[in-house]
């Protein structure tokens, strides 16, 4: 699957960062950050194959549960907490968020925009979507908490997360008119009030 | 990927260093002088930067890998791990493996002739602990002209020797791999060995130790320890999937014989342990887990404890271990995350229990031959070998993983 939404987060990551990838899936954005930014820390994986491709990548992975692994970590350990494309499966969003803001300055949560047009129209025609950015049958998906980019804004404000830059891109262009109908994948930053 | 398939380091060859330094152990005695019998495969690279060190766990030994000319049935217990083309990869790396003091395989242990008495040394050996072995190792290293060594390797109480080298010679030491451990032994562990070493104390054929003397053995005791040591090193399923509740005969004897299966393959172990393994020595090991507890020193704290390394570290555990359980490994890792480390975790799926460690499961292969690889580059030891994907057969190969290997030998 193509990562457009790497570009984004990693210029928005500064030189030397300490960085927490929760869900790092293989590592290549931790281990690009720490090439090109000089970035460290760790991701936090739960799947093997993936455990096993971030190791090859000689990324500092652990192996947990995200909303588990969240716990290990002290107040104001990182610069940057990312959570890329998995907001969507955690079973408490919410409370994930919130840890986020605990152990790192910045959090960065990036997820595919259920109100991008082709799912309201799947919807519309009574299926639930199966897109790119939503591979899955309703049957066997990990998405247990789809939302649209106005829900997330809305998520952001019950937490008591600032919102510092909002994109809502598609194929890597940025969406500016209608986002929440045009973008299929929502990328956030956001920080303590 | 590496072409060549994995392979045996061949017939190996024990080797002896003798130390005359006096060596002054944590407990405040001193071992005048002492012996160590080693084993190495692969070669030292020029810039001497390719060396691994393979700690052995409470029944281990130096002999990690390959087999004797003379007894090719002797094959080293790390063997599916070290070799041409295996994870640890001899073609890359300078692998020692070494018999800790105080042991039974031929370096200065209980059994060992005393020169101040011309005796055995018997109940007189001191207690040596995880950080005494970690000193004398690194005399060796000295010896074989290792200023530092790319890695440590151990799992349970080798990983916690591997551990002590990141703590003791943290400029000594590039990366540890800590395998199936604990930061300390919980009440639990420590219940077990102590009924352990009362089986053996209690064996009248124990002489207080010096059993030599006697010319006997406390077999029994050493074999009743070593059941029950054998019990918790497997997991409850793995017992039940390989012995059930299968008899002997047909029917129940109603009498006090061997008559399921489990009962008769723990005493085989028991008896077969108990005529190669020193009493003293395995008195010696137990103690050595249950004292070894880095955080001890730093007011309980681990995290502290720890911020002395500057080791990167891979953290290991298995699922079905409840010797050594994954919630003992992710304490470990969560110190060092707190001190800010580097570190790898991986939680495996194996069935086995705390002797998954020493047993073939390919995700775990994996996890130490990709680690090892980075180990390699870093190092100058040699090119990646590991793709940086993860293949489609891997994946097909780390779901149906249902290995049933034979137990082996733990802590």
């Amino acid at each position: 699957m193509q990562r457009y939404d790497f570009e984004l987060i990693a210029s928005w990551i500064p030189e030397g960062a300490r960085v927490l990838d929760l869900g790092c899936g293989d590592g290549v954005l931790l281990a690009g950050l720490a090439a090109t930014r000089g970035a460290s820390g760790y991701g936090i994986e739960i799947d093997d194959a993936n455990v096993l491709a971030s190791v090859r990548h000689g990324v500092n992975v652990i192996q947990s549960d995200i909303e588990e692994g969240l716990a290990a970590f002290g107040d104001d350990t990182f610069d940057f907490v990312i959570l890329s494309q998995t907001l969507q499966a955690m079973r408490d969003a919410g409370r994930v968020l919130g840890e986020m803001l605990r152990v790192g300055r910045e959090g960065i949560v990036t997820f595919p925009n259920f109100g991008y047009w082709r799912h309201r129209l799947d919807v519309v025609r009574g299926h639930m979507p199966v897109s790119k950015s939503l591979p899955y049958s309703w049957y066997d998906t990990p998405n247990i908490h789809l939302c649209t980019v106005k829900d997330f804004e809305d998520l952001c404000a019950t937490v008591g997360a600032r919102i510092l830059d909002e994109r809502v891109i598609h194929e890597g262009r940025t969406i500016r008119l209608l986002p929440n109908l045009r973008g299929s994948l929502g990328i956030f930053r956001f920080r303590r009030p | 990927m590496n072409d060549a398939a994995p392979r045996s380091v061949g017939a190996v060859t024990p080797q002896r260093a003798g130390f005359l330094e006096p060596l002054i152990l944590k407990a405040g005695k001193t071992l005048a002088s002492y012996e160590l019998v080693y084993e190495t495969y692969g070669t030292l690279n020029a810039a001497r930067s390719n060396a691994v060190l393979v700690c052995h766990a409470l029944s281990g030994s130096h002999h990690v890998a390959g087999w004797y000319a003379d007894d090719p049935q002797k094959v080293g217990w790390w063997d599916n791990l070290v070799g041409p083309g295996k994870p640890i990869d001899t073609e890359r790396f300078f692998v020692v493996g070494v018999n800790n003091i105080g042991g039974c395989h031929g370096s200065t242990g209980p059994a060992s002739i005393d020169r101040a008495t011309g005796q055995p040394y018997g109940a007189s050996f001191p207690v040596v602990t995880v950080e005494d072995w970690v000193a004398s190792q690194a005399r060796l290293m000295d010896r074989l002209g290792i200023e530092r060594l790319a890695a440590a390797v151990g799992g349970s109480l080798g990983a916690m020797q591997a551990m002590q080298w990141t703590l003791s010679f943290p400029d000594r030491i590039g990366h540890a791999l800590v395998i199936a451990a604990a930061p300390r032994l919980s009440t639990q562990n420590i219940a077990f060995n102590d009924v352990a070493r009362q089986a053996i104390v209690s064996d009248p054929d124990f002489h207080g130790g010096n059993f030599y003397a006697h010319k006997a053995i406390p077999a029994r005791g050493l074999k009743l320890a070593r059941m029950l040591g054998h019990i918790t090193y497997l997991s409850e399923d793995v017992l039940m999937e390989k012995f059930g509740r299968v008899l002997k005969r047909d029917e129940y004897g109603f009498n006090y014989d061997v008559e399921f299966e489990i009962e008769s393959y723990l005493r085989y172990q028991g008896n077969k342990f108990a005529q190669v393994f020193d009493a003293n020595t395995y008195l010696l090991m137990t103690k050595a887990l249950d004292y070894f507890d880095p955080a001890k020193e730093a007011g309980g704290d681990l995290a502290r404890a720890l911020s002395a390394a500057r080791a990167g570290f891979f953290v290991a555990s298995f699922k079905s271990d409840w010797r050594f359980p994954p919630s003992r490994s992710r304490e470990i890792v969560r110190a060092l995350v707190a001190s800010r480390k580097n570190v790898t975790y991986a939680e495996v799926d194996a069935p086995h229990g705390h002797d998954a460690f020493l047993l073939d499961n390919p995700h775990y292969h994996r996890l130490v031959a990709a680690y090892m690889d980075n180990v390699a580059l870093e190092v100058g030891a040699g090119e990646r070998r590991t793709p940086l994907a993860t293949a489609d057969t891997e994946l097909e190969e780390m779901r149906g993983y249902a290995g049933r290997g034979e137990p082996r030998e733990g802590t």
